[in-house]
């Protein structure tokens, strides 16, 4: 018995990770998180594409450069691949790389599975953007009903069945996130000293196990209506189109927080390494996240408050509302207070973070204020509600992907990142996104419609000085992947840990061996245990001993 | 001292067996019930959608929707009910390593599945509206075609159970997880027809 063990241990020892891995259906949970990180990104670039054009088009009040259909077409796409193909994907990347990594295990829990779930991701983007060979949806990202219906119905059932295949991608990814965190801890990690990208994570994937279904079911109707003629959402045929409102907010606003829940959680991580302070108040950030995936479930009409919903049933879903800027808030000063007064290292990583915690906090603020019914009467569908989510989701989302990416790219590659190339892309990302962003909530507030291609020229000088940001935003992705690139190529070596950090993932190689840990790892600290117990009283290595040690180890 | 060699031992032949999961503990069960829970939130998407339509609809069933015929489905609910008595009988047996009792239990199951499936095609074919005659019908076909997918599904299930049964020493009493998932998912099922009966014949 002793003998089999020994020999599998011996035929593990030998395996070594091959380049042709991250073009195969692998199930090491480390090369299916770059396949989801590099996918992503691509992906992101394609979203990005879509919106300069449209940018470049609204620099004009006419539709002079495309057509406005279109220009619907981008919209619709632009924000259909920003979400289910950047996002959420990106989101995932982090919770396959890292989840396993963290709780000090081999693997993800259904280690093909977990392949499975990626490699529906890219023919469901391939599938996406075939559908501009026969007319794209051109009903937004929501494909409300009756417009979706005469719209072009094979771009939108193409939309349809892709979205429905990357919904089944999230799902199968959430089964494993959730199973992995919950079943496969080391022994001596409780569910409180886990750390609290997890939390966030298993916030994040009961909102899709919750969510997702729903949305599958309203694009199962939506596409009845669409093929073979029922009408459950067309009211020519007796249907009601507010039921489908419903169905696709009741994912819909739960998929706001499983992108940006995810994200949560890198900051938790980040802040507190490159501030060397143990985090601020650690049950209130993870329970805080529970908060946010239950009330996140409970708010969706806040997206209907001008389709005619009754009265009372607005109150309702204000107050729930405005109720989850509580947990939001809770998070946000546990942040800041994490910060404060700490050592902190101002490299690319922290700085993408606090650069996370300022733009958040806007989207944040503003969220509550267009919670509010009176306001949001006025606001609905302008670009206020633009800024406003892009303010959490490129302010809040992206910002915390790319402060993650820098965080782990020693980890993942096994190099370090250029600091002086990090800090260039993040002052060129910062001031461009805010350049693009903010001044659109002037422009909301005094009008202008959002999805529409033509608007009214006294807005025009406005829209430039926002065409030009988003010029600026193109430009701050060419930092980034030169940096990426070279520093995969050419950076210098990584040391097992080299931001000195607590948690799992920095006990082991970079990039971790094949099998994840030489041997279980041994918790010898809590996972934010930083800058506290620096004087040992018995004669014990300290903490920081203990962290100079590992760091030195190659 | 002997006893926990002994457990040992087990583990490690268990590791061998299932090689796909690197000797870890078996957490397929888990996986299913949260699968379970997802897919279910799918069926209140639909059973939420029926239940909003009959509330804001002024007249529900629409005008001139012909009444359901409720002797067949009533057969349907006693065969699929009992269906699940029946299937647990063969896990059961299992327990007790009767693999001929398995089959046998196993095999009623399947077909209780199909005459239910046979039933529901019978009302289809003979059901006085068509999926787009109104509102009403296009919710009846489609909530009672997927809940009809998904015993096409079970009955799959149960039938690849009894494929693999025949290999001597595939599922004993203590390892028989494709046994236990598929009843559950059946069980699932059977659950969910009851809702779907209560909401979509009876209210």
């Amino acid at each position: 018995m002793t003998n089999d063990q020994g020999q599998i241990n011996m035929e593990h020892a030998h395996q070594e990770r091959k380049w042709q891995d991250y073009f195969g259906f692998s199930t090491d949970h480390k090369v299916i998180g770059i396949q989801y990180l590099v996918t992503a990104f691509f992906f992101y670039l394609v979203g990005g594409a879509l919106a300069e054009i449209m940018r470049t088009e609204l620099s004009t009040p006419d539709p002079d450069l495309v057509q406005p259909e279109f220009y619907n077409q981008l919209m619709t796409m632009h924000g259909s691949i920003m979400l289910f193909l950047w996002i959420i994907p990106a989101g995932a990347a982090f919770a396959n790389y890292l989840i396993p990594l963290m709780i000090g295990a081999e693997d993800m829990a259904f280690p093909r599975l977990n392949a499975v779930a990626f490699w529906m991701i890219p023919p469901g983007g391939i599938f996406f953007l075939s559908s501009f060979f026969v007319g794209t949806a051109q009903a937004g990202w929501t494909s409300y009903p009756p417009l979706s219906l005469v719209s072009g119905k094979w771009g939108e059932e193409i939309w349809i069945l892709s979205v429905l295949l990357l919904g089944t991608s999230s799902m199968l990814g959430a089964m494993n996130f959730v199973t992995t965190i919950f079943k496969m801890r080391i022994p001596d990690m409780d569910i409180h000293s886990m750390p609290l990208f997890c939390w966030a994570m298993l916030a994040t994937s009961a909102l899709i196990l919750l969510g997702t279904p729903v949305l599958a079911a309203a694009l199962i109707l939506l596409s009845f209506d669409l093929i073979a003629g029922t009408a459950f959402f067309n009211p020519a045929g007796g249907g009601d189109p507010i039921v489908y409102q419903h169905m696709f907010w009741f994912y819909s606003h739960p998929a706001v927080y499983i992108m940006v829940l995810p994200f949560f959680g890198v900051i938790s991580e980040v802040l507190p390494v490159h501030a060397r302070k143990p985090i601020f108040g650690y049950r209130a950030i993870a329970y805080s996240s529970l908060a946010i995936s239950f009330l996140g479930l409970i708010v969706w009409a806040h997206h209907m408050f001008t389709s005619g919903t009754p009265g009372w049933l607005r109150m309702f879903f204000m107050a729930t509302t405005m109720i989850i800027a509580v947990p939001t808030g809770i998070k946000v000063f546990s942040w800041c207070a994490t910060l404060w007064g700490g050592k902190l290292n101002l490299n690319s990583a922290l700085l993408f973070a606090i650069g996370f915690l300022s733009s958040f906090l806007i989207g944040g603020l503003s969220g509550v204020m267009v919670a509010s019914v009176p306001f949001d009467i006025h606001v609905h569908d302008t670009y206020f509600i633009v800024a406003h989510f892009h303010y959490v989701l490129f302010g809040g989302a992206v910002f915390g992907l790319f402060a993650g990416v820098y965080h782990w790219f020693p980890k993942m590659s096994g190099r370090m990142i250029n600091e002086t190339w990090g800090r260039i892309h993040f002052i060129l990302t910062f001031v461009g996104f805010n350049l693009t962003f903010l001044p659109m909530h002037p422009l909301g507030l005094q009008g202008m419609n959002r999805r529409v291609a033509l608007y009214d020229p006294k807005f025009q000088a406005v829209n430039e000085l926002i065409t030009i940001g988003s010029y600026l935003l193109a430009v701050s992705t060419f930092p980034f992947m030169i940096n990426i690139i070279w520093s995969v190529w050419k950076g210098q070596k990584a040391s097992r840990n080299p931001w000195r950090a607590l948690t799992l993932e920095w006990q082991t190689a970079s990039p971790p061996i094949v099998e994840n840990f030489e041997e279980e790892p041994v918790l010898w600290a809590g996972p934010y245990d930083y800058g506290i117990d620096t004087e040992s009283l018995d004669g014990e290595e300290t903490v920081d001993d203990m962290l100079a040690e590992v760091a030195g180890s190659k | 001292m002997q006893s926990s060699a002994v457990n040992n031992s087990q583990v490690v032949i268990d590791s061998h067996q299932a090689p796909e999961h690197h000797g870890h503990p078996d957490y397929r069960m888990f996986g299913v019930i949260l699968f379970l829970i997802a897919d279910s939130m799918t069926f209140i998407g639909f059973f939420a959608a029926f239940l909003i339509y009959r509330a804001i609809m002024p007249v529900w069933p629409p005008e001139g929707t012909p009444e359901l015929e409720l002797l067949i489905p009533i057969i349907n609910t006693a065969v699929l009910v009992t269906s699940s008595f029946v299937m647990h009988k063969g896990q059961v047996a299992l327990k007790n390593n009767d693999i001929k009792g398995l089959q046998l239990w196993f095999g009623i199951t399947a077909a209780m599945g199909l005459a239910f499936l046979m039933g529901q095609g019978y009302e289809y074919f003979h059901a006085e509206f068509g999926l787009k005659t109104n509102l009403f019908a296009s919710c009846f076909y489609v909530v009672t075609g997927f809940h009809g997918l998904h015993v096409t599904v079970g009955v799959l299930l149960i039938l690849s159970v009894l494929w693999r049964s025949r290999t001597e020493g595939h599922y004993s009493s203590s390892s028989h997880f494709g046994v236990e998932a598929a009843e559950i998912y059946w069980h699932f099922v059977d659950v969910i027809w009851l809702v779907l009966f209560v909401l979509v014949y009876l209210l």
